[in-house]
């Protein structure tokens, strides 16, 4: 058995048996960080913090909420947003951020993306990071289904019928994830268990996953350089004004949590006087599965995706609209997970630093752009073409990224290192 | 300095996204129409002379046969079940149509009920709007009636403003004093709503029930209106109460006529009901807010001095 000498204080009596201070040497004041980076970096902590407000709101919510679909809209309009008190305050907090940790979560891909995090060694950051949006995406979606508003019923409908298009198996597969033949009872309270148990664990993995991932690549920095950690900490200890790095406590925190407390100002902005956008209007009214809403349309971060799939909305010889619009949908679902290997250049650099590669990135995200507002509108007369030519982009794009990455690969002899 | 370039690039993105999928798409499916018309300029202008005794003997030879006048001690000839039974829909007590329904539609509605609520379409084939025109009614006797029921509507307001003071001198503090006054207001709204949507609207989280099952007369059943300031909106409803068929072309719900103050009271109760907490959020906001600005400051201070040892 070990030997535990007497300690003197609790400080050393834990560490004794925990030790605490080689953990905290190796969670926080010697895990390494790059000294040249910007608040971009700050993006992971952000979604950490948003994710835990939403854990925080969502259980103050389950305190009051019936999966019920007689008893769900009234617990959710009348019970917490009127009776119980600052009800209305965790539900506004619950729905803006899980609106807004969206846009951050695009804002961290995208920077991911722009500077090449995803390359030579860090490609498990990025898988591990697309299992996260996966997952978020589903407990989004289970979510946007418990107040069972008119969008929440159509939207579920909509959604779950996307499966009735995969051949051979499609419609017994919509009837087993609703549990019905049509969106009901049962559909409502197996989202319910996903919304509240399955995926939010899962979550809770995947982001455990996500920064395990991070600690043998460490995190890049603003111009890709490859940093030798080991040399840059001895550096460090002897004068951290020459270090390349910097420990993750109490330095890289320092920023961050600034950046995460102007990010909290704007969030609670939206929270009390702009929160329309994360409440679908549509919404306030019960679901009636006999009365269709005049616009169907999922929320602003499906958009894109949404968009994808519906753009192609004419019969091309034997293939059905909708049969293209699915393989395209499934295409636009997968294809960022290849990112890494499609990705030709070793170059990790920022991407106005790349030959073909800083257009193919402006590009990208006016294309996303497009698709997101085209997705929202009516897919009628001009609308309909431009999503269909937004569509074809979006799936251009991706197709001659590996062609264009090849040449940058050949013009810059080898990449930059 | 870099940082704020990077800022920048990302609200532009941010904000073109926003404009698309919020002002934008809101715009697209729910197209701008003419601002609300509280002088009913479609209908006929009416300009006579009556007297309130001519309108009471007019109301009581006309009216009566069918509506109740509470506040006189008229009560309606019929309960509700029946009166629903008979004509599909309760008529309403007209104890405050002389305060709430603007005149011009008033002297409209009289004359040809279904034309001033702009419900023909409902009535073709021989189908009548259950309370009957009186376009063979003189102008004056109109006149007449209108003035009586807006006698009646004063006098009760009157009657209540009195009641009100009498309470609100029965204490000396002056925040009871508030409370008894801002519960009167909220009363009286309350009896507006009740007037002008009660006999087809259901309002559950304010515990107003329809005094008419009017689902066979309307041909569909009118929607609950407890969270309608929340799923529609203060503009949409400011100019669909005022006419309907604005938004939702050849539907049943008819024009019901309300002046300006009126309309404005009921959208005030459908907010006091759907989004009870508007005061509540707006009190709180400027704290929240100001705390974490604080929050942002206190932290720049930390972060800068933590830099200055690495940079
Ligand atoms: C045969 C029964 C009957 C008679 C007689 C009758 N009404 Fe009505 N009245 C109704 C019914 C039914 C309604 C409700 C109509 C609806 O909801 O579509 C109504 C509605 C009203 C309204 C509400 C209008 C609105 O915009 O909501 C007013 C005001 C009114 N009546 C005034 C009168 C006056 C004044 C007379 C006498 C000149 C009269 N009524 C005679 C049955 C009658
Ligand atoms: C005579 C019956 C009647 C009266 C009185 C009436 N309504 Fe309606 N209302 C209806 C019917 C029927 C509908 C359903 C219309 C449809 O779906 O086409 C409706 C629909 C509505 C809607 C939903 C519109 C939409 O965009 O879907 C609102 C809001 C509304 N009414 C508000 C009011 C208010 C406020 C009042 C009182 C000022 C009122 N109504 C008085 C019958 C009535
Ligand atoms: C909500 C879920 C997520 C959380 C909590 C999270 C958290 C973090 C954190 C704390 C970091 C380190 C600091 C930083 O660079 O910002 C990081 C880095 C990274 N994440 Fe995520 N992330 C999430 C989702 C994603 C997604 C969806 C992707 C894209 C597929 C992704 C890809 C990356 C990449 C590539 C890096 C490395 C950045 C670099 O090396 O510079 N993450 N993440």
């Amino acid at each position: 058995m070990a030997h535990f000498p007497k300690a003197h204080g609790v400080g050393e009596w834990l560490d004794h048996r925990l030790n605490i201070t080689a953990l905290k040497k190796v969670m926080m004041t010697e895990y390494w960080i790059p000294k040249d980076i910007n608040f971009l970096w700050a993006m992971g902590m952000i979604l950490a913090f948003t994710f835990k407000i939403l854990l925080i709101s969502g259980i103050f919510l389950l305190m009051y909420y019936k999966p019920d679909v007689n008893a769900a809209f009234d617990s959710v309009n009348y019970t917490i947003m009127q009776e119980v008190g600052y009800g209305w305050l965790f539900r506004h907090i619950h729905a803006v951020g899980a609106s807004v940790i969206f846009l951050v979560i695009y804002i961290h891909m995208f920077t991911g993306i722009y500077y090449g995090s995803y390359k030579k060694g860090r490609e498990m950051i990025w898988l591990s990071g697309m299992l996260l949006l996966i997952l978020f995406s589903a407990e989004a979606f289970s979510g946007y289904m418990l107040p069972w508003g008119q969008m929440s019923y159509w939207a579920a409908y909509v959604i779950t019928n996307i499966f009735g298009g995969i051949p051979l198996i499609g419609d017994e597969l919509v009837v087993w994830i609703r549990g019905n033949f049509y969106v009901a009872d049962a559909t409502l309270t197996r989202f319910f268990m996903l919304h509240v148990l399955l995926v939010p664990l899962a979550i809770m993995g995947g982001i455990a996953f996500h920064f395990y991932t991070l600690r043998i690549p460490h995190v890049n920095n603003q111009t890709g350089e490859d940093i030798d950690f080991g040399k840059e900490a001895e550096k460090y200890k002897e004068n951290p004004k020459r270090s390349k790095i910097i420990p993750f406590w109490p330095v890289f925190m320092a920023k961050d949590v600034f950046v995460l407390s102007v990010f909290l100002l704007f969030f609670f902005y939206l929270v009390f006087y702009n929160y329309g956008f994360a409440m679908d209007p549509v919404n306030f009214d019960p679901a009636n599965g006999l009365k269709t809403p005049a616009h169907i349309y999922p929320e602003w971060y499906f958009l894109w995706s949404y968009e994808v799939l519906r753009g192609f909305f004419f019969d091309i010889g034997p293939l059905k609209a909708a049969d293209i619009g699915l393989l395209a949908f499934g295409f636009a679902q997968a294809i960022l997970l290849f990112m890494p290997w499609l990705d030709r250049s070793p170059t990790v650099a920022p991407a106005n630093q790349r030959p073909y590669f800083r257009y193919w990135f402006w590009i990208m995200i006016v294309v996303l752009i497009v698709l997101t507002i085209y997705g929202k509108l009516p897919p009628t007369g001009t609308n309909a073409w431009i999503g269909f030519a937004s569509s074809i982009a979006f799936i251009v794009m991706f197709a001659i990224l590996p062609v264009i990455t090849e040449k940058e690969a050949r013009t810059v002899a080898g990449g930059k290192k | 300095m870099k940082e704020l370039k990077i800022l920048a690039v990302i609200v532009v993105f941010t904000g073109i996204t926003y404009w698309g999928v919020e002002p934008l798409a809101h715009s697209i499916f729910h197209p701008h129409v003419a601002p609300a018309d509280f002088k009913f300029a479609d209908l006929d202008r009416f300009e006579a002379e009556g007297t309130v005794a001519n309108g009471k003997s007019q109301v009581e030879m006309n009216c009566i046969a069918c509506h109740g006048i509470e506040s006189e001690g008229i009560v309606a000839p019929m309960d509700k079940q029946t009166a629903n039974m008979s004509y599909g829909v309760v008529p309403p007590d007209l104890s405050l149509a002389g305060a709430i329904y603007d005149e011009t539609f008033l002297a409209g509605f009289i004359k040809n009920p279904a034309k001033a609520t702009k419900t023909e379409h409902k009535f073709t084939g021989g189908k009548m709007h259950p309370m009957p025109g009186y376009d063979w009614m003189s102008n004056e006797d109109i006149a007449s009636i209108i003035a009586y029921l807006k006698e009646v509507s004063t006098k009760k307001l009157e009657k209540e403003a009195l009641e009100l003071k009498a309470e609100m001198n029965s204490t000396q503090d002056s925040t009871e004093q508030e409370a008894i006054k801002k519960a009167a207001e909220k009363a009286h709204r309350k009896e507006v709503f009740e007037n002008a949507c009660g006999r087809c609207h259901d309002m559950k989280y304010a515990k107003i029930e329809a005094t008419s099952d009017v689902s066979n007369y309307m041909g569909s059943t009118p929607p609950d209106l407890s969270m309608m300031i929340i799923a529609r909106g203060e503009k949409y409803l400011t100019t669909f109460i005022n006419d309907p068929q604005k938004h939702l072309h050849g539907t049943a719900m008819p024009r019901v006529g309300l002046n300006e103050n009126a309309q404005k009271a009921v959208i005030k109760y459908m907010e006091e009901t759907g989004d009870s907490k508007k005061e509540e959020r707006e009190a709180l906001a400027p704290w929240v807010l100001g705390f974490l600005g604080i929050m942002v400051i206190l932290s720049f201070l930390w972060k800068k001095e933590v830099w200055s040892e690495v940079k």
